[in-house]
């Protein structure tokens, strides 16, 4: 009673919410105008600062949602009013909007710490210490455009904000836009970078598309608006509705990476690591899964949407799963591992289980850019030991240093355990989370959609079970190989641990790795509770997962099985460089697909690019240059023009009638001039004379008159 | 009493005498004396009209005519002897520089 | 005929001779001369209008001051006389049609169209004696009054500056 009490008389900070935007605005501009003058530090600092008070704000509004849990609506300013359509820049805050801000907010800041640390590093190895001022802008930018998606009150303020990331995901894949991965003179970060743009703007046309129907049908893209109106278009009209939810389907699976738009994320890492934690992991390609719950009233009208959103979403799941076993590349491998876990959540909004979905988004940020932080310090630490290798072979007079010297392979890794065991540890818990193991978030979150699945559509259990299996292998997998065995390289050996600035963001999402599952847990429901209060404003019913023992059971001894199988194949002795993957002689050409990408980027090239580019040739050469260009332009319009210009226009009309016109008025000047020159005498007499003409003349007239 | 007519008359003729004067002769300072002589003729129509009327301030105006006047031939002989001391004349023909 | 009109004619008459007089001498001096005899058939003039202390002061600044400043000129230039000129000989014939045209336009004015000009007959006590014109002056006209004597030191200072030989070449 008496807590009860306490958060009735919370005051309630609704009128903060523009400040979620308004902060990371902030730090970025006092970056950019006074950056120049500051030390890396004090960048990283302000930048963080500016996040963490995003945070700060995310967590006030928690409390005054807990005190006024049916949220609020808070108009900033009018925006577009055009005819009928009125759309007003208006903060949304409820329950499901404010989850979003606390994980962007939260995880987001704890990046940025880990980004001061890394980034330092980064600028150093990459020899341009100017851009790091440049990441830490793009990062408060893509803070305040990922607020902006989160916490708009139409789909227009969620598409700018949705752009606004899509936006940053492009500057930040291509932040080292001169060189590849390896730092090597290339224009390969730049093709990933503009991959993703253009893969995301095939998503966008979808969404795009969805949202001017949306407007044609409900005559407004407001949230509250739309979804009382859909009801009854429902009844009515069932098809538009299906067509808005699956057109809508195409911008998720191009922001969340589903089947068949995912081709851009692996690629995406490319990008600085903590661009692949907080962008690629944990907050951006979440968007989609935070349109489709946002969207939830919308699509529990049309279960054949929602049946192919969560086909989708488990195909996804499974087919990433499948990929990321063959990979050797360890960012690589958690990349697919994501679109994989993207799988499980856009597979769970889909089936109607928004809570469960939520939930393992929440979880999932939480472990993902723990993994990929913990990647990133591995990297690092290999950076280091290559770099005192290297040195050391200088000093010997060893020049045989190798400038392809891949950091990121997990061929050149093994032993790492000793060498970083802080990062070993903490990479340990990620995984452990990753896979499903009791008692880790993961477990709780991924269960909760297991659980459901079996209630709500089996198919997608089935997938999901199996990308559950494939989930632990290689994860199982990435740990043997590189912290297990012995160092496969020098670089591995002589690797070190990362500073403080990069380790303790790492331990306090370990932390939430671990406890994040307390959230909701079975029987408590705090999480499935703190939704309703947005998805039953809209009648959505929220389906209340609960705890099976049989999938629980299940999917733990599925994941156990994995992690032992990848124990026999990778953990029990050294794999080195040269031999081949232990899993390719029982695999054979089924591993070779999986090593390939399932030649998915080879399908596309082959099906839609080259195809794409040969028309594109084809229009640029013959339509545009030889017909439009040559024959059209130069001979037909510009010729024509050219030959009417000089003779009519420039022979006959300028030179004959303007310049005459002109020569003649200047010719007729000069010889009246020449005439009138005549009366000025010089002589004073006989100007007094004009006077005296002019005085007797006037007063005749006068006198007339 | 004579009618004012008459001294206007009078007054007019001087007047054209005056005006001749400017324009039929070269001599500076004859020119110059003609202007006396048209400022007179003014004067002694303003001094019959305040008899016309018995108001005072007609008289008055010469008075100011007077010293306007003296103030001018002041000025205006300087002028004439600078003129002369430069171009040795006082023949206002031979100064006509501004000839178009 | 009244004695009022014959002088008038007979005073009329000397006056337009006189300044025909100045118009036509040869000699810059008897132009000066013929025109100070003019000034003075003027000042009887308004002697006759009831100007006293206007006829005083004419005979004294113009009569007085202005012509024998004009004369001193003469004497000093020597520049009495000028040569015969050919230059703007046909403006002289047209100048006196004009000043004819000017004379006729003026009486057919004064006869024809002001004809019904009609003098007060009853003057004020002492209308136009220096008492009262003093007392209008610097009654009703003190500031132009003023002005006046500013614009006499003007002049002063001109005229000295006209004909101050510059020091710096001697």
């Amino acid at each position: 009673m008496l807590l009860s009490e306490t958060i009735s008389n919370t005051p309630n900070f609704f009128y903060l919410a523009p400040w979620v935007v308004f902060f990371p605005v902030i730090g970025l501009l006092i970056n950019i105008i006074f950056g120049g003058r500051f030390s890396e530090k004090v960048i990283g600092t302000v930048a963080s600062v500016a996040s963490g008070l995003t945070f700060v704000v995310a967590a006030l509004m928690v409390l005054s949602l807990r005190a006024h849990p049916e949220g609020a609506t808070i108009p900033l300013a009018e925006w577009i009013t055009i005819g009928e359509l009125q759309l007003d820049w208006a903060f949304r805050v409820d329950t499901l909007s404010v989850t979003m801000m606390m994980v962007v907010g939260g995880v987001g800041t704890l990046i940025h710490i880990y980004a001061i640390g890394y980034m330092h590093e980064d600028v150093q190895y990459k020899k341009d210490p100017k851009r790091y001022r440049r990441f830490f802008v793009f990062f408060n930018l893509f803070i305040a455009a990922m607020m902006i998606l989160v916490s708009g009150d139409n789909y227009l303020m969620l598409f700018i904000g949705w752009e606004g990331v899509g936006l940053c995901s492009f500057l930040l894949i291509g932040f080292w836009y001169e060189m590849d991965t390896l730092a090597r003179p290339s224009t390969a970060n730049a093709m990933a970078a503009k991959k993703a743009f253009v893969t995301n703007r095939v998503g966008d046309f979808g969404f795009l598309i969805a949202g001017m129907m949306m407007f044609w049908t409900f005559k407004s893209v407001q949230f509250d608006n739309v979804f009382l109106a859909a009801e009854h278009i429902a009844e009515n009209q069932p098809g538009i509705i299906l067509a808005i939810t699956l057109f809508m389907l195409l911008g998720v699976a191009g922001k969340s990476a589903q089947i068949p738009l995912y081709v851009w994320l692996p690629d995406a890492m490319a990008g600085p690591t903590p661009v692949s934690a907080l962008i690629h992991a944990a907050t951006m390609v979440t968007a989609g899964v935070y349109l489709v719950a946002r969207s939830a009233p919308l699509y529990s009208l049309v279960p054949q949407a929602q049946g192919v959103v969560a086909l989708v979403g488990g195909a996804t799941a499974l087919f990433a799963a499948t990929i990321a076993v063959g990979q050797y590349d360890i960012k690589k491998v958690l990349a697919y591992s994501t679109i994989s876990q993207l799988g499980f959540m856009v597979a769970a909004v889909g089936m109607g289980a928004f809570v469960a979905g939520m939930f393992h988004l929440v979880t999932h940020a939480f472990f993902k850019a723990l993994l990929f932080l913990s990647a990133g310090s591995v990297i690092l630490g290999v950076e280091r030991g290559h770099h005192h290798a290297a040195h050391k072979h200088h000093r010997r007079g060893d020049h045989h240093g190798e400038a392809d010297f891949d950091p990121g392979d997990m061929r050149n890794m093994g032993g790492m355990r000793k060498t970083m065991p802080v990062t070993f540890w903490l990479y340990v818990i990620g995984a452990l989370a990753l896979a499903g193991i009791f008692p880790l978030a993961g477990f709780w979150s991924k269960d909760e959609i297991l659980a459901e699945a079996t209630a709500l559509n089996f198919t997608v259990y089935i997938l999901l079970a199996v990308a559950a299996f494939f989930t632990a292998f290689y994860m199982g997998r990435q740990i043997w190989m590189v912290f297990f065995g012995q160092p496969k390289h020098e670089a591995a050996g002589h690797a070190e641990e990362s500073p403080l600035v990069i380790t303790v963001p790492l331990m306090i999402l370990a932390a939430l790795s671990i406890l994040g599952g307390a959230l909701n847990l079975p029987g408590v429901h705090t999480f499935t509770e703190w939704l309703e209060h947005t998805f039953e404003a809209f009648e959505v019913h929220v389906h209340v997962g609960e705890f099976n023992i049989i999938v629980a059971i299940t999917s733990t001894i599925l994941a156990l099985v994995a992690i032992g199988l990848s124990w026999l194949l990778y953990g029990r002795r050294t794999v080195s460089r040269d031999q081949p993957d232990p899993l390719k002689r029982i695999l054979g050409p089924i591993f070779v697909g999986m090593e390939n990408k399932w030649w998915i980027d080879e399908l596309y090239w082959a099906v839609i690019l080259n195809p794409y580019v040969a028309l594109a040739r084809f229009t640029a050469d013959v339509i545009d240059g030889r017909f439009w260009h040559d024959w059209f332009h130069d001979k037909v319009i510009a010729g024509t023009y050219q030959w009417l210009s000089k003779t009519f226009l420039d022979a006959w009309f300028d030179q004959r009638g303007i310049d005459g016109f002109a020569n003649g008025l200047a010719q007729a000047v000069k010889e009246l001039a020449q005439r009138l020159r005549g009366i000025q005498t010089g002589f004073v007499r006989n100007y007094a004379l004009s006077v005296f003409i002019g005085v007797v003349v006037i007063l005749g007239y006068l006198i007339l008159q | 009493m004579l009618p004012v007519t008459y001294y206007v008359g009078l007054s007019a003729v001087l007047f054209a005498i005056g005006a001749l004067g400017v324009l039929i002769r070269r001599n500076a300072i004859i020119i110059f004396m003609s202007i006396e002589l048209m400022l007179n003729a003014a004067n002694l129509a303003f001094v019959a009209f305040a008899r016309e009327y018995g108001a005072l301030s007609g008289q008055i105006f010469v008075f100011f005519v007077m010293t306007v006047a003296a103030a001018e031939v002041a000025v205006g002989l300087a002028l004439i002897v600078a003129i002369f001391r430069t171009k040795q004349s006082i023949d206002v023909d031979q100064m006509s520089s501004l000839k178009g | 005929m009244t004695p009022e009109l014959i002088t008038f004619i007979f005073l009329a008459l000397i006056a337009v001779a006189s300044g025909l007089g100045m118009l036509f001498s040869r000699n810059a001096v008897y132009s000066a001369i013929y025109l100070i005899i003019n000034f003075v058939t003027v000042a009887v003039f308004y002697l006759l209008l009831g100007g006293a202390f206007i006829a005083v002061s004419q005979v004294a600044v113009y009569a007085g001051a202005i012509m024998v400043l004009f004369l001193f000129v003469i004497m000093l230039l020597g520049a009495d006389r000028l040569g015969e000129s050919k230059t703007l000989a046909w403006q002289r014939p047209l100048a006196i049609i004009l000043a004819i045209g000017l004379i006729a336009e003026t009486l057919f004015v004064l006869f024809f169209q002001a004809s019904d000009l009609v003098a007060v007959q009853t003057l004020p006590e002492g209308f136009g004696s220096p008492a009262s014109v003093g007392n209008t002056l610097f009654r009703e006209y003190l500031l132009p009054f003023e002005v006046t004597s500013v614009l006499l030191l003007v002049a002063m200072i001109g005229a000295i500056v006209l004909t101050r030989r510059e020091k710096t070449q001697s």
